[in-house]
């Protein structure tokens, strides 16, 4: 098995301006933030990136990293709506592709099963169909004649997922109730980048949990990063909740030029292990 | 006991939604229709399933802000959508603008390129609306929530559905709207909006005035159901002890 351990900043240096990144976890909850404020340090830009919305485009919109984002949703659950998200749709300098939730999961399929497209009903008489002008519709080859959205693959050029536990070689364990779409976004990628909370070695990963908890085989799988706390402030159950103190002060600051520009030196300019310490030990 | 409040007979009109559902997942968004969906199967529809808004289907009566006593099921967001796809559900979400033929909008306010106030997204909305029942809960009946047209149609009505492909009305089913003054229906020849029922102390004249478009008002409009004893012990006792269902819905 190869040993496919790497820091946050050699996934980084992987990665180019212009990708197309998907990032795993949902809303507030289970976010690859290490790797995210890694590529905040980072020259990268102009980014398509693909998510169940959280902090991360947040973070990422409001650094300027992201050309066009592609959603069904952009929240931070325990708050609703995402500040920076909010800021940049009505401040209409962002270019968006805003689908259903289940088009989004259709479209990280069919790439992942190698398809240009799959259909669905989902779209059909919506304005997610005016909005979003390249969508073309598929008529069943059979009798029942029906029409579909052909939704298109969403090949990602990379993706990036926090999970809590892993071995070197990749293999990935959810612990949490709800592994979201992380093993989804993995095989959508070209390569995939998966952090989590502590690296052990495979035999451990069984010790005390079903195998069914090993969402992510190191099939699918180009890097993996020991990142303690790597998902803060979003959740990352059971290892930690989310923090919504934290959170809350992230939503204040995001409100206020000054605020923010004190947030992002003391929170979001500094490595890692300067980061642990400015929020408080979590996770590890 | 004393005489039901609005929100409680906004909880019960809720729960009416779901009656006859049977063995379908029930997904109440906002306090109220959490509170109606949990009514409704501790009292006239036992099979419906529930889930606690995480990752598990749960079965029993339980408060708001508690924890269901019996888990019964795994559902994570990924099997969520086999769900929606196969039509087992019946959700009632809550849009920000809904229009006549129950266009429904949880998306943006203003122009999509340049929203004046941006929403969560279209969320799975197009994707429910033309998958299984969905049901509507306003809880601010205003002018600005029942408009001419919405801004962004995210879950389709009935002349957005007959004007897309058959695919697209096959199993679309917009059933009701529920909102602080009264009950709405599809029921109409055309179907456009039709006030089936107001609240009691809401006059027609009141919901007319708070609809931005025009409703279809047919002959003389019932009143909607109190809820019955048992119904308001339960919402007041055992499902919404806090009252939380009084700060969707404040007695005015």
């Amino acid at each position: 098995m190869a040993d496919k351990r790497m820091t946050e900043s050699q996934v980084v240096a992987e990665l180019r301006s212009g990708m197309t990144i998907g990032i795993g976890g949902w809303g507030s909850r289970r976010k690859p933030m290490s790797l995210v404020r890694a590529i905040l340090r980072s020259d990268l830009t102009d980014l398509t990136v693909i998510s169940f919305g959280g902090p991360d485009v947040g973070l990422l919109l409001a650094a300027g990293k992201i050309r066009r984002l592609v959603y069904g949703f952009v929240s931070l659950d325990s708050i609703a709506l995402e500040p920076h998200f909010r800021a940049a749709r009505e401040a209409g300098t962002l270019a968006v592709s805003e689908y259903d939730e289940g088009m989004l999961q259709l479209g990280l399929y069919a790439a992942a099963c190698r398809l240009p497209f799959l259909p669905t009903r989902a779209g059909l008489g919506s304005d997610v169909m005016r909005v979003n002008p390249e969508l073309r519709t598929v008529g069943s080859p059979y009798e029942d004649g029906e029409e579909f959205v052909a939704m298109p693959a969403l090949r990602l050029d990379a993706a990036l997922v926090h999970l809590n536990r892993a071995d070197a070689g990749g293999n990935g364990q959810v612990l949490g109730i709800d592994p979201y779409f992380d093993d989804l976004f993995c095989m959508a990628a070209d390569r995939a980048y998966l952090s989590c909370e502590r690296i052990v070695p495979t035999e451990e990963l069984t010790a005390t949990a079903p195998v069914q908890t090993i969402r992510v085989q190191r099939w699918m799988v180009s890097g993996v990063v020991e990142a303690p706390g790597g998902a803060h402030f979003t959740s990352c159950d059971p290892d930690y909740g989310r923090d919504e103190q934290f959170q809350r002060e992230y939503a204040r600051a995001a409100a206020d030029p000054t605020a923010w520009a004190e947030f992002t030196e003391r929170y979001l300019a500094v490595e890692e292990p300067a980061y642990r310490a400015a929020v408080g030990v979590v996770g590890g | 006991m004393s005489a039901p409040t609005r929100a409680e007979v906004c909880v019960v009109a809720c729960a009416e939604v779901w009656r006859g559902d049977g063995e379908i997942l029930a997904s109440p968004f906002g306090v109220i229709p959490a509170i109606g969906a949990r009514l409704a199967r501790a009292t006239f529809e036992p099979d419906l399933l529930l889930s606690d808004g995480e990752a598990q289907l749960v079965q029993g009566v339980w408060a708001i802000g508690d924890k269901p006593p019996v888990i019964e099921g795994w559902i994570p967001y990924r099997m969520m959508f086999d769900l929606i796809f196969t039509g087992h559900r019946h959700v009632m979400m809550g849009p920000s603008q809904v229009d006549r033929y129950g266009n429904a909008n949880i998306s943006a306010i203003g122009p999509f390129e340049r929203p004046t106030r941006q929403l969560l997204g279209v969320r799975g909305a197009p994707g429910n609306t033309v998958h299984h029942p969905t049901s509507y809960w306003v809880g601010r009946h205003l002018p600005r929530a029942f408009v001419e047209s919405v801004d962004m149609v995210s879950g389709i009505g009935y002349d957005r559905a007959a004007a897309a492909s058959p695919s697209a009305r096959r199993f679309h089913d917009i059933r009701r709207v529920v909102s602080n003054l009264g009950v709405f229906d599809f029921a109409t020849p055309d179907r456009r909006m039709r006030l089936a029922s107001v609240h009691p102390g809401v006059t027609v004249e009141q919901v007319i005035s708070a609809t931005g478009f025009e409703l279809v008002v047919a002959g003389d409009v019932p009143q909607t159901r109190l809820p019955t004893p048992r119904e308001l012990e339960l919402i007041r006792t055992v499902i919404d002890p806090q009252d939380l269902r009084s700060r969707e819905v404040p007695q005015s």
